[in-house]
């Protein structure tokens, strides 16, 4: 039966702070309907953020939420996490957030395999400070502090938590919010660290800079621009050109960090240390 | 009941410390000369069911320990001048966010990477001021190795009994100093826990305060679905971050959670100040030789007088005011180039008293000769 994602918001918090047309909502909406789907109680379900137009995403959603500094909720999370690990931990975050001030604790979280869902809200922008340049920005893209088009080139977050050792890693769009509730179901009862990068549209801090005045266009350029990594394989690199990939890029098993930490406690109550 | 007595080093009672007042988890990154706590609770904290963790940098720590904290555990990091710099933004979201932790700084010289293994008094006003905002601070500052124990578990009691952030300021001489200690049995030490939420689900609000000004705790998954939010936020702790009433009267909790328990978190000790006419006012190693200092003085004849302080923030401004008519002056010996010394000052403004700073910052301890002189020198 579908689910009504109001029944999972607290009401009594609208309205939300978000711009009209902006993607953060699909993304939760689909965040939110996929911890549904896993059949996750309220009362198990922590979703914890960082600072930016994601990180107001658990305001407004009934579980257990907390907000932190920017960039930090993955060491927030991986504090909570092991105190509490029989709690269901997701954090939500930005490609600010999660990709530039908290670059460095994501690699780290990746690498440590801790059971934390990671939704990286991508809108290739600083959306709350206003519309400034992000590590995630393409290339040559205008921005308040890119008024030439930035010189940086951007990264791809998926390929750097697979590097950095995600058990769990895809992308999907606010266009593709089928594929992108599928993905974060998944991420949800994969036990170990995941990462679902989530593109959205930012129309006023992105798009209207960027030759794409309405959330329509962006959309447009979401279903135009994707293509799913299986049918990417049967293509030829020019036909890729000017593409990304959606789709599940790494699903693996390793030991998870809380599960291991358990038995050194054991072995330590046991046995001593060396 | 069984008093312990042992050969410790400080950093070393520091952590048996804290585990004695509870403390089940600890983030951190080494640093010297603060590594031996780390050191000694990864291999501690699991034996009793904890958790530690290295993590990749100091913010990190920090953010691991709140996050731990919120979980339900008492977590406690520790570090050194640079890391402790770096744990500046999330202190100051656990004093916002009211979570309870402690966070170790054994002093090294500065600024910057300084002189590591030489002690220092410089971060004084860092541990008052170090991150932004008008937050509210408990600052306990050992000068043996046995206060370092029990300073290690007031601040571990504080920080729960009043939800807010608690920093113990040792240097490098209280840490790595080995001394005979008494402790007493576990036992008799008094452990705090955090005060738990009374009123069932639909009548909390997480940030409703009692009389002391201090919100009972429940962490999260037990049934009390809430938000936290490091903006200004409301009893329901829902950001009000353009509330301008409401912003008032968080401050003032904050603060006020400090005041209404202030005859109880500040700490000093008077020593030989019944008659005396000079008093040195003095923390951390340096009140060690202020304290070799007044028995020399005694010896010749000078009545001099210790005023130490264990808690350095708040100020323990009451207690200097006491001697503001009675001394001549105040000697304020610092390793640092003046920082106590300025609340000193305000303390003594309308009195007689003058006060005379006594400073050294080139990793070397005041000598208790140079603290004599500076007595004879008011004399
Ligand atoms: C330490 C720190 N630096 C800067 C800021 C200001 N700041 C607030 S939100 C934000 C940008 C967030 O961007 P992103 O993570 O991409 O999220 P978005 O708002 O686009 O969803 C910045 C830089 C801050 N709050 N804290
Ligand atoms: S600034 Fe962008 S991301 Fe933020 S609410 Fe507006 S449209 Fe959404």
């Amino acid at each position: 039966m579908a689910v009504h994602v109001q029944d999972y918001l607290r009401m009594h918090k609208m309205p939300h702070i978000w711009c009209p047309g902006c993607g953060t909502g699909i993304a939760l909406g689909a965040v939110v309907r996929a911890i549904h789907n896993v059949g996750y109680s309220r009362d198990e379900v922590i979703v914890i953020t960082g600072i930016g137009c994601s990180a107001r995403t658990n305001a407004i959603i009934d579980f257990n939420t907390f907000q932190t500094t920017h960039g930090r909720a993955l060491s927030f999370a991986t504090g909570f996490k092991l105190t509490r690990p029989e709690m269901k931990v997701v954090v939500i975050t930005g490609d600010g957030d999660g990709a530039g001030i908290g670059g460095n604790h994501l690699i780290h979280t990746c690498r440590r395999n801790i059971d934390i869902t990671t939704i990286l809200i991508n809108n290739s922008i600083y959306g709350m400070t206003g519309g400034q340049y992000s590590p995630l920005t393409p290339q040559g893209s205008y921005a308040t502090t890119a008024p030439y088009g930035t010189v940086e080139p951007s990264f791809d977050i998926c390929k750097l938590a697979e590097g950095a050792g995600a058990t769990y890693v895809g992308r999907a769009t606010a266009y593709h919010v089928t594929l992108l509730e599928q993905l974060v179901t998944k991420a949800l009862k994969h036990e170990g660290f995941s990462l679902v990068e989530a593109i959205t549209q930012c129309p006023i801090g992105y798009g209207r800079r960027n030759k794409m005045k309405s959330p329509t266009e962006m959309l447009k350029w979401q279903k135009e621009h994707a293509v799913n990594v299986k049918a990417a394989a049967g293509m030829s690199p020019e036909q890729l050109e000017g593409k990304f990939l959606i789709g599940e890029f790494v699903n693996k098993t390793a030991p998870e960090y809380t599960k291991l930490y358990q038995k050194l406690i054991e072995d330590a109550q046991s046995k001593g240390a060396k | 009941m069984k008093r312990q007595v042992k050969l410790l080093q400080g950093n070393e009672a520091c952590a048996m410390a804290a585990v004695a007042a509870g403390v089940r988890f600890f983030a951190g990154y080494p640093i010297t000369p603060a590594t031996e706590i780390a050191e000694i609770l990864a291999q501690e904290l699991p034996k009793v069911g904890g958790t530690f963790i290295q993590m990749e940098d100091e913010i990190a720590s920090m953010a691991a320990v709140i996050g731990a904290s919120i979980g339900g555990v008492k977590g406690l990091t520790a570090t050194s001048g640079p890391g402790f710099t770096l744990k500046q933004e999330n202190l100051g979201y656990a004093a916002m966010v009211q979570v309870p932790c402690v966070i170790v700084n054994v002093q090294r010289g500065g600024p910057s990477t300084g002189m590591p293994t030489l002690p220092a008094q410089m971060d004084v006003m860092q541990a008052r001021w170090g991150t932004h905002g008008d937050h509210p601070i408990i600052v306990l500052c050992p000068s043996t190795v046995y206060e370092y124990y029990m300073l290690t578990i007031k601040a571990v009691n504080f920080s729960e009994m009043l939800r807010m952030p608690v920093i113990i300021l040792s240097d490098a001489v209280v840490g790595h100093l080995r001394e005979k200690v008494v402790l007493p049995d576990i036992s008799e030490i008094e452990i705090v826990e955090r005060k738990k939420v009374t009123v069932p689900p639909e009548e909390f609000l997480p940030f409703k305060p009692d009389a002391d000004d201090v919100p009972p705790f429940v962490s999260y998954g037990k049934g009390y679905r809430y938000h936290m939010t490091s903006n200004n936020y409301d009893e329901g702790g829902y950001p009000a971050t353009n509330n301008h009433q409401v912003a008032d009267k968080l401050l003032r909790r904050l603060h006020n959670k400090i005041e209404k328990r202030r005859g109880e978190i500040v700490m000093t000790e008077e020593i030989m100040m019944d008659d005396a006419e000079v008093a040195i006012f003095a923390y951390g190693c340096t009140a060690r030789s202020a304290y070799s200092a007044v028995e020399t003085a005694r010896a010749q004849g000078l009545k001099v007088g210790l005023i130490k302080a264990l808690t350095l923030w708040p100020f323990p401004r009451e207690v200097v005011e006491k001697y503001g008519d009675k001394v001549q002056a105040v000697i304020v010996p610092e390793m640092n180039m003046g920082q106590l010394v300025g609340e000193v000052e305000r303390a003594l403004k309308d009195k007689k008293a003058g006060v005379r700073p006594l400073n050294r910052f080139d990793g070397k301890m005041i000598t208790p000769e140079q603290i004599v002189s500076a007595v004879k020198e008011v004399k």
